[in-house]
């Protein structure tokens, strides 16, 4: 044994590599390179020119676009951080080893559930005359108009971004030494200069994580904004969805894709770089 | 009893009701008679159950959800072992690099690994083919099964491997006899839980599927339609197939940590 150079270490390595290469690096480099193609006669046609790029990057359907799913985005990311602060905290804090295990259990089996047919519910339960608006009719109030409108959308954002961001920010929170709590009080604090000055410090590299995940999947949501927003405005994905399926044109929605693709890296960097930077 | 907690335990419960609500109403309307569910609640009936299954198209995408599903999990928990073994016993230049091919997937919208996955499939003649979503699961998958597989074996102790080899036996012998019985309950875990994650996957198969629907596929066209209470009926169905995988995944990964 180990006199000549074994394969045994190349059968674990390689076909990660060989995989990924080929089904994962190798469509996206065709993207990228297919943004700078042509289409002739209803064919794409290998190029190097920039007509997609000018004539996306010229308009204000574009930009419209951009900017709903940015603000969109970072909305649905700090309402989730927001929501899902209090219910981190008390699993982190109120409940018991058990308690926090079966609910942090029971916030993953959404995850792995239909994201669609958990929107399709969404559109029963907030249409016109459906169950909710009939429930809010009994106390006097509504009918609310919810389905196509930017509460719809977010509604469906929640749905798939709350469990996620309720997991990180509970996994970070109950990681804090608890002494540094107990010093806190002992050397005075109250519970909001604790809860600010020492808790949110403590945490903040899983809460900003919790944000930047949230962020990363509403910017490039489909479903939500389509079905439950109306896609009006359009966003991004809705774009790419529009041109690549009806338009045949695909060159003008790698442009799309490379643009989101760019944004998203330059979003986690941002928050790589506010999560590790030292406190002055 | 102090107002703190009590409120805590309020908002915990709001929480998961809304994250809940959406499941649960599936499965309840899909037993209801009207055509546009509301409350109060229609009769109970098996009639979207019925008529979704009298279908054809129904069972030929359960057909090929199914063989999607099984085929992308094994070959994401192949790799995904493959990988978190390397990681575990190797340090090479450019690993980081390494690990980063591994777990990037997860990070792209699928929107656009679908635009992508198209393009390159079609350049092979793999679009519209099951092969071409299997590949696509496949690389969406990896990334799950390889953390979980990373999980097991850092409770694995490096020196078991280490004495398999100083009592004789050869890395093939030592990896069959020492590290996959080891390692059987996390890679059970991550078949399933990597079946459900193409079980239920829609954005890439819709973009790569053509006329080979798969049952989220399907479900996306039919919601272009209209309100249709067949797809509570379908879709209670995909929960609960997705469910009992998550449950049986968690499960083998408790029960193991638990040792």
């Amino acid at each position: 044994m180990a006199k000549r150079p074994s394969v045994y270490p190349y059968v674990w390595r390689l076909p990660l590599l060989i995989w990924q290469g080929l089904f994962f690096i190798g469509p996206l480099c065709l993207m990228v390179a297919m943004s700078f193609w042509l289409v002739r006669n209803y064919r794409m046609e290998p190029d190097f020119v920039f007509k997609n790029w000018d004539r996306m990057l010229s308009r204000g359907f574009f930009w419209d676009a951009y900017w709903v799913t940015f603000l969109r985005a970072t909305l649905a990311a700090t309402l989730a951080s927001l929501l899902a602060f209090p219910a981190s905290f008390a699993l982190a804090f109120r409940t018991s080893e058990t308690v926090r295990r079966w609910a942090i259990f029971f916030l993953i089996v959404p995850f792995f559930t239909s994201y669609l047919v958990r929107i399709y519910a969404w559109q029963v339960l907030l249409a016109g005359n459906g169950p909710l608006n009939a429930i809010l009719g009994l106390v006097g109030l509504g009918p609310f108009t919810m389905l196509s409108t930017g509460f719809g959308a977010m509604v469906g954002y929640m749905t798939l971004v709350l469990p996620l961001v309720v997991i990180l920010q509970t996994f970070s929170l109950a990681a804090i030494d608890r002494n540094l709590i107990e010093a806190a009080r002992n050397l005075g604090a109250n519970p909001r200069a604790t809860l600010f000055q020492v808790i949110i410090p403590a945490a903040k590299v899983g809460l900003i994580i919790g944000f930047i995940f949230a962020f990363i999947l509403t910017f490039g949501e489909f479903v939500s904004p389509f079905y439950l927003g109306g896609s009006n405005p359009p966003t991004l994905s809705i774009l790419i969805v529009d041109t690549t399926k009806s338009g045949q044109q695909w060159p003008r929605a790698a442009v799309v894709a490379v643009i989101m693709i760019v944004t998203l890296f330059l979003a986690a960097f941002a928050a790589v770089a506010a999560a590790y930077r030292r406190r002055s | 009893m102090r107002p703190g907690p009590l409120l805590s335990w309020i908002y915990l419960a709001a929480l998961f009701a809304f994250v809940f609500a959406p499941i649960v109403t599936s499965m309840v309307f899909s037993f209801n008679s009207d055509r546009f569910p509301t409350v109060p609640l229609g009769e109970f009936t098996l009639h979207w159950y019925e008529t979704a299954f009298a279908r054809a198209e129904v069972w030929t995408a359960f057909r090929n959800s199914l063989i999607v599903a099984v085929t992308a999990a094994a070959l994401s928990t192949a790799l995904g072992f493959a990988t978190a073994y390397t990681d575990f016993r190797y340090g090479f230049r450019f690993k980081n690099a390494y690990l980063a091919l591994a777990l990037l997937p997860p990070t792209i919208p699928l929107v656009i690994m679908g635009l992508a996955m198209l393009a390159w499939l079609s350049r092979l003649g793999l679009s519209g083919t099951l092969p071409g979503i299997v590949i696509a699961h496949t690389v969406m998958g990896a990334p799950f099964a390889m953390a979980i597989c990373r999980l097991r074996l850092q409770q694995m102790d490096p020196s078991l491997e280490a004495a398999a080899w100083n009592l004789g036996a050869s890395p093939w012998r030592a990896m069959g006899a020492v590290v996959i019985p080891f390692c059987a309950p996390a890679l059970i875990s991550a078949y399933c839980l990597t079946a459900a994650v193409s079980f239920d996957e829609f954005i890439v198969a819709w973009f790569v599927s053509g006329l080979n629907k798969t049952v989220p596929v399907m479900i996306l066209e039919i919601l272009q339609g209209n309100v249709d209470p067949q797809i509570n009926a379908i879709g209670t169905v995909v929960f609960l197939t997705s469910m009992t995988l998550v449950i049986v995944a968690q499960l083998l990964l408790l029960r193991k940590t638990a040792k």
